[in-house]
């Protein structure tokens, strides 16, 4: 390959040779000639249209959540790179492997505030995993190399390579071969074998041992490991927000969710475990309330790829850096003496039946929610119902939004499978779920995909349902939890403000109009009896279809702990 | 507050100083002092940040999160040699002369320019040294003063060269735009 090439070429080609075959974006005057190259290379390197650079940022984020895979999107300079930021904060809090692609105003006139021009790379780095301004054709193949290797490889992130209007037109001969070289960026992947051993000597010494796992497990694609771990030595299994479906909420050692909307049981057994490994979780102040106070009587291990979470947040008996399937892959090797084992069972078993216990006297899952006294049409009702259709028909992934539904989401719905259950966790960024939807429908095309988001969050982003319709796609449902309100901030003023409804109340479009205008079906849902109807029709409708379910206003997503409380205080009611 | 003082190795980048400068900035950290520059190595540009933390395993932690940095030490407790010069401009009439030469004998500090009324001292020793000379010279009217960062090296045969750091590979790779420590 000894012939000249446009930077532009040279872009399309170091992106298909680095695995890319598809990227969300929107053209400008800046980020041309990509497009112009592109038109060459379509059949290998697609190109979605979306109609915000924000939605191509989650769509970007969306196909990687739901892939494991690199996503990627396009914004050219100025304000088409500003419109990327909140996605790219996003994917930097959840470790999301994401490239950004931005156009750039020519060398001649960067720093000389020419039109469209934006520091995105000053803007971004501190939000990025790294980040890259390109000037030199020669660069390009390389860049884009090394810029894949690190968005994709030890802790997953966002990446943006900012390329000038003048290197994407010049000609050079790309060298592809350049060996990836970063001396400083050595991820550790193996956890230290001293260490691993101290941490289950540790364990077994303990008589209340809990597991919990985040989104280090699911991007490690170890909930196989989890599992055989778990059941190896009796574990009681909790999974965050970004661990849910790692391990099957079916199973009887996952006792599920923990935090600021986790269950008492489970915020309980941390408080009054002995030990607790926290295997790719970052001890978020969400799952750990005040930290001062959570697990007071454990002794902690955790595991993290990235040793900057070690002792971040809680201080940490055993500390093990390395990725979360090669570490339980240790785990799972070391073979201590049997009776010590035997010993372990006999109390791990003694512990979870206490668990259960306290699990017991608190209501859980859906009979949370559950009024019989009431005609009201309550949020539960539609995750009942969509509960069980999804059980029944397999095959979904489920993308949320942030506020009550989202938790609501969480907590309710069975979460079976890992890369099934989608939503913003670190940043909690309101209009995620749309956009991100349609990544992961078109990653999973087989799958119906399902975004559940509130009434407010939505309309952050649903312009993004003119481009199901211009990519054909079909696999996509919207459920729209709509309470007229910003739910959860209200649900903050109602119990810590006094009811005072500042800024709350929400008026809405009419959204079935709204989704025939973009060429969806909508459905409006007024009364819990229709619920299972709308759904089913969501399911037999050849198309993407919008459900408005009006619920109730005013209902709270409990159990809750306030902020910066112990996790021991809920408020279950 | 507990102050560290850090010597950090990196590879000389566009945006590298930026980089930590902004990781100190947007984590709280508050910087002392800060010098950086070239090394023996080519390619590799080596910092000395003084930081005021309680929680220096927190930073030197991030500063290895930045994909330049090779090497993070923290050098507080170690056996060192430290550094800081300042060009301090003195308002002195023609008696006082006498005096300032003196004094800047007795530091061991280096008279630099000598006009009318003024005179420009150069002074290079420890920091503490530098406080001490700046204030023993205040009364006299400083009419400008620079000073740069601490730079800090170990004493011995111990330490932290770059060339360490430097695999069979390293010259040559990389980003073509290498060497402007400044950016």
């Amino acid at each position: 390959m000894s012939e000249k090439r446009t930077g532009a070429q040279i872009l399309c080609e170091a992106l298909i040779q680095n695995g890319v075959d598809v990227m969300f974006g929107i053209p400008g005057g800046a980020i041309m000639p990509f497009y112009y190259a592109m038109w060459d290379y379509r059949d290998q390197l697609r190109h979605v249209l979306c109609r915000h650079e924000q939605g191509a940022g989650h769509a970007a984020e969306g196909y990687a959540r739901a892939t494991g895979r690199l996503g990627v999107c396009i914004g050219t300079s100025g304000p088409g790179t500003t419109n990327l930021v909140t996605p790219i904060a996003d994917a930097w809090m959840d470790s999301t492997p994401i490239l950004a692609i931005c156009g750039q105003v020519s060398s001649a006139v960067l720093g000389k505030d020419a039109f469209q021009e934006t520091d995105i790379t000053g803007i971004t780095m501190p939000i990025t995993k790294h980040n890259y301004l390109v000037k030199n054709v020669d660069d390009i193949a390389y860049v884009i190399k090394e810029a894949i290797h690190i968005a994709t490889t030890g802790r997953p992130g966002p990446v943006l390579v900012d390329i000038t209007k003048d290197a994407l037109q010049s000609s050079t001969v790309p060298d592809y071969s350049k060996k990836i070289f970063l001396p400083g960026y050595r991820p550790t992947y193996q956890g230290s074998k001293k260490q691993v051993k101290a941490a289950l000597d540790l364990m077994l010494k303990s008589e209340k041992p809990l597991l919990m796992i985040g989104n280090g497990v699911m991007m490690a694609e170890a909930s196989e490991q989890v599992k055989a771990f778990a059941e190896r030595y009796k574990l009681p299994v909790i999974t965050t927000l970004h661990g849910l479906g790692a391990i099957s909420e079916d199973h009887e050692l996952c006792i599920g969710m923990p935090g600021m909307h986790g269950w008492v049981h489970v915020n309980r057994a941390i408080q009054e475990a002995d030990f607790l490994m926290n295997i790719g979780g970052r001890f978020d102040d969400r799952v750990t309330g005040k930290a001062s106070t959570f697990a007071p009587n454990a002794a902690i291990v955790h595991v993290d790829i990235d040793p900057s979470e070690i002792g971040k947040n809680i201080e940490v008996e055993v500390p093990i850096v390395g990725d979360a399937k090669m570490v339980l892959f240790s785990l799972l090797e070391e073979e201590p003496e049997e009776t010590a084992v035997a010993q372990f069972h006999a109390n791990a078993v003694t512990w979870m039946s206490h668990i259960r216990e306290l699990q017991s006297k608190h209501q859980h899952k859906q009979q949370y929610l559950n009024r019989p006294d009431t005609s009201m049409f309550l949020p539960h009702d539609v995750y009942a119902a969509m509960t069980k259709t999804l059980n029944d028909r397999g095959n979904y992934r489920v993308v949320t939004d942030v506020g009550q539904h989202q938790m609501w989401a969480a907590q309710l719905i069975d979460w079976h499978r890992p890369r099934t259950h989608i939503t913003s966790g670190g940043a909690g960024t309101m209009g995620f779920a749309m956009p991100a939807a349609l990544g992961v429908a078109l990653a999973h095309p087989e799958d119906t995909v399902w975004a559940v988001a509130g009434d407010g969050g939505f309309q952050m982003t649903n312009q993004e349902m003119i481009t199901v319709i211009q990519e054909g796609m079909k696999n996509l449902k919207i459920a729209i939890i709509n309470n007229g309100y910003l739910g959860m901030v209200r649900q903050w003023q109602e119990l810590f403000e006094n009811k005072r409804y500042s800024g709350t109340p929400l008026t809405s479009p009419n959204f079935k109009l709204l989704a025939e205008a973009y060429g969806w079906k909508g459905i409006i849902v007024e009364s819990a009896a229709d619920v299972q109807a709308a759904i089913d029709e969501a399911y037999a409708t050849d198309g993407p279809v919008l459900i408005d379910f009006r619920v109730e206003r005013e209902v709270n997503v409990f159990p809750m702990v306030p902020q910066n409380k112990s996790i021991g205080d809920m408020i279950t009611e | 507050m507990k102050t560290h003082t850090l010597v950090v190795l990196m590879q000389d980048r566009p945006g590298v100083l930026n980089r930590a400068v902004s990781m100190f900035r947007r984590r709280g950290y508050n910087i002392a002092s800060l010098a950086v520059g070239h090394t023996e190595t080519p390619s590799i540009s080596r910092m000395t940040v003084v930081v005021e933390s309680d929680h220096v395993e927190q930073v030197v932690k991030q500063l290895y999160r930045l994909i330049e940095v090779l090497k993070v030490s923290d050098v507080t407790a170690d056996p060192v040699v430290e550094r800081e010069m300042a060009l301090i401009k003195l308002h002195v009439p023609g008696q006082q002369r006498a005096e300032i030469v003196a004094l800047t004998e007795v530091f061991g500090a280096k008279i630099v320019d000598v006009a009318n009324n003024t005179m420009v001292i150069e002074m290079t020793g420890g920091p503490s040294k530098v406080e001490n000379f700046i204030d023993v010279v205040r009364p006299f009217g400083i009419k400008e003063m620079m000073r740069t960062g601490r730079i800090t090296m170990v004493r011995g045969p111990r330490g932290h060269s770059g060339a360490d750091l430097v695999d069979a590979q390293w010259q040559g790779e990389g980003m073509g735009a290498v060497g402007s420590v400044a950016q």
